[in-house]
């Protein structure tokens, strides 16, 4: 009998109830708000959760539950986009190396050891101290691609230089296959799983540099993300006013979207191990 | 004499990493909008610090040097350069002058160095230790909760861990304190515990999440293994469990947990920065932060500069050393 966690499709349910109420309240709800809940003293200040507002009221006058939904919903889209640009970005340049070798790949390389080496956040730290104390969201977001795309880069070119020798690729190419063809119908299935996995956990990892940066004051302030309504709640005393559902909240999002999007990545590695195994 | 083509290679490999994370860094100046070193100077003059003219030269030109503005764009390279690598001078603090940034790191590194390096031993012990019992009996129920425990903290952000620690036994409960203030005499019992008061909830919040993620891969490698012929070999000669996991699992366990310390080493530092700003605590990352808030330009490339090169020049060595442990690469 297999273990209950270890249990692949048992994870990624889990994971994945996780994410739909992450998207139903960071997705859908934002368009329910009454206002927009960024707007100070548009509620009154420092209520304890009630009926009518679920989770309290900040010291600014805003509605916490509102605010949350659009964090969520800011944190959730920057990940996305983050993640999608450095999966396509990675996927195309470790296919790209792997597939044509020589110098090419060298280069390639060369850029995805050196930039893996290079500690984001310290980076994004100094660029936002240049900007005038606070980096917009865009580029937060450009910059974690640039540091993220060399790990699908580099684990897609390690199978692109496996391919290349594989028994079915040779056969293909003499059957007169192009190379895009070869590429996209008999590479692509075998990254296609790693892929997704690896997309969730850019996701993950993209939402927590953002909101690291944002903690300590040096993300955008024009708009709500997680990092920054904890910063907030910080910065305006929730601690010691004992406010700590204002405080909280932004946290326990965090963890359940996070928890959630590693149960989903691991859950689908796991698949597709499995799928690979039995082939 | 392959091992030492191997060594050159891989150093060869490391001084180009240097050079593009200093070029990177050379460039990050150059983006903004506007010139840092004027900007640094006004806000030196309007927090009134009297300085005479003579003065407020040697100070531009220092800022001159660290942003290296001067002179054509290969000069300004060469002096940037030569600044943080071979003198390793990155000028005066502008918001604690004429303190040298050096001797601000040089005080701070000792704070940061060991809060991750005995965080990660102390996860890296407990996680072993975990892993390998709940590997052992993959399908017990204590090992199967332990698993999930681990799996709820791994992805956990060590910021949001130590904000938690942070309201729980600080706030909620009084119990450790809210921000480090060390005290006591230099090697007197009361500072060495002072210390370890202070640095127990900072250290905590990376032990949790390193510990997670150990139990889940130990756990793992050591129900696979412990099906291997060799495992199986041991058991029917005899050996008692325990000299199978330590003999015979526990080494074959090790290798790849090298290869995820590379990987997390930057994850780690980054944790550590944050965990530091929020806990007060007087490591690299709040002198960091203290820069980015008084606007001390000097000290921020000065941080900035040495963060970078430390955390690329150890997943480095790591990456060197693991081809020498791994009896099973062969240096050709």
């Amino acid at each position: 009998m297999r273990s209950f966690f270890t249990h692949a499709p048992f994870r990624l349910y889990l994971g994945l109830l996780l994410l739909a109420v992450c998207i139903v309240v960071g997705g859908i709800l934002p368009w329910l708000a009454p206002g927009d809940p960024l707007v100070w003293y548009s509620a009154p200040r420092n209520q304890n959760p009630s009926g009518a507002y679920w989770l309290g009221t900040t010291s600014l006058g805003q509605d916490v539950f509102w605010l949350l939904t659009y964090a969520l919903r800011n944190s959730i889209i920057l990940g996305l986009i983050v993640a999608g640009l450095s999966t396509v970005i990675g996927v195309f340049l470790g296919l790209a190396a792997g597939y044509a070798g020589g110098w090419l790949d060298r280069v390639l390389s060369f850029f995805m050891d050196a930039l893996l080496c290079i500690p984001t956040l310290p980076i994004l730290i100094l660029m936002a101290a240049l900007f005038g104390g606070q980096l917009a969201l865009p580029i937060v977001g450009l910059l974690l691609v640039v540091f993220n795309w060399p790990y699908p880069a580099r684990q897609v070119r390690a199978v692109a230089l496996t391919m290349r020798e594989r028994e079915f690729i040779n056969v293909a190419w003499f059957s007169g296959e192009s190379s895009t063809r070869i590429l996209i119908r008999h590479i692509f299935p075998y990254i296609a799983g790693w892929s997704a996995a690896n997309f969730i956990n850019t996701v993950l990892v993209g939402i927590s540099t953002e909101s690291a940066l944002a903690v300590i004051g040096l993300s955008s302030a024009q708009q709500a993300t997680l990092g920054t309504m904890i910063y907030w709640a910080i910065n305006y005393q929730a601690l010691l006013g004992g406010k700590y559902v204002w405080i909280g909240s932004p946290v326990v999002a965090i963890v359940l979207l996070f928890i959630g999007l590693f149960l989903v990545s691991s859950g689908l590695s796991m698949q597709s191990a499995a799928k690979r195994m039995s082939v | 004499m392959h091992l030492l083509r191997f060594i050159a290679g891989r150093l060869v490999v490391y001084a180009l990493v240097i050079v593009f994370a200093l070029t990177v860094l050379f460039f990050v100046p150059r983006l903004g909008p506007t010139d840092p070193v004027e900007a640094m100077l006004a806000k030196v003059a309007s927090q009134g610090a009297y300085m005479d003219p003579a003065q407020v030269d040697k100070l531009r030109q220092s800022l001159i040097d660290t942003f290296g503005l001067g002179g054509s764009l290969w000069e300004q390279y060469g002096a940037f350069v030569n600044r943080i690598v071979f003198s390793a001078d990155f000028g005066p603090s502008l918001s604690m002058y004429p303190t040298p940034v050096m001797e601000l790191i040089w005080n701070a590194l000792p704070w940061t160095f060991g809060l991750l390096l005995s965080s990660t031993l102390i996860a890296w012990i407990l996680g072993n230790f975990v892993g390998l019992l709940s590997g052992w009996r993959p399908n017990s129920n204590s090992s199967r909760v332990m698993e999930g425990i681990a799996i709820c903290l791994y992805p956990i952000p060590y910021y949001i861990l130590a904000l938690v620690l942070s309201i729980l036994f600080s706030y909620v409960w009084k119990i450790f304190p809210l921000t480090t203030t060390i005290r006591g005499a230099p090697w007197s019992w009361e500072l060495i515990t002072s210390i370890v008061w202070n640095s127990f909830l900072p250290a905590m919040s990376i032990v949790i999440v390193v510990f997670g993620w150990w139990v889940i891969s130990v756990k793992a490698q050591t129900s696979a293994l412990k099906e291997e012929e060799f495992a199986r070999y041991a058991r029917l000669k005899g050996l008692s469990d325990g000299r199978i996991l330590t003999a015979y699992i526990l080494p074959n366990a090790l290798l790849p947990q090298i290869t995820f310390l590379a990987l997390q080493i930057g994850l780690m530092f980054n944790g550590s920065l944050i965990t530091e700003i929020l806990f007060d605590y007087p490591g690299l990352g709040l002198l960091i932060y203290t820069a980015v808030l008084q606007g001390d330009f000097n000290l921020l490339m000065g941080t900035i500069s040495l963060s970078v090169i430390a955390v690329a020049t150890a997943t480095m060595i790591i990456d060197l050393i693991y081809p020498l442990l791994d009896p099973r690469i062969r240096h050709r």
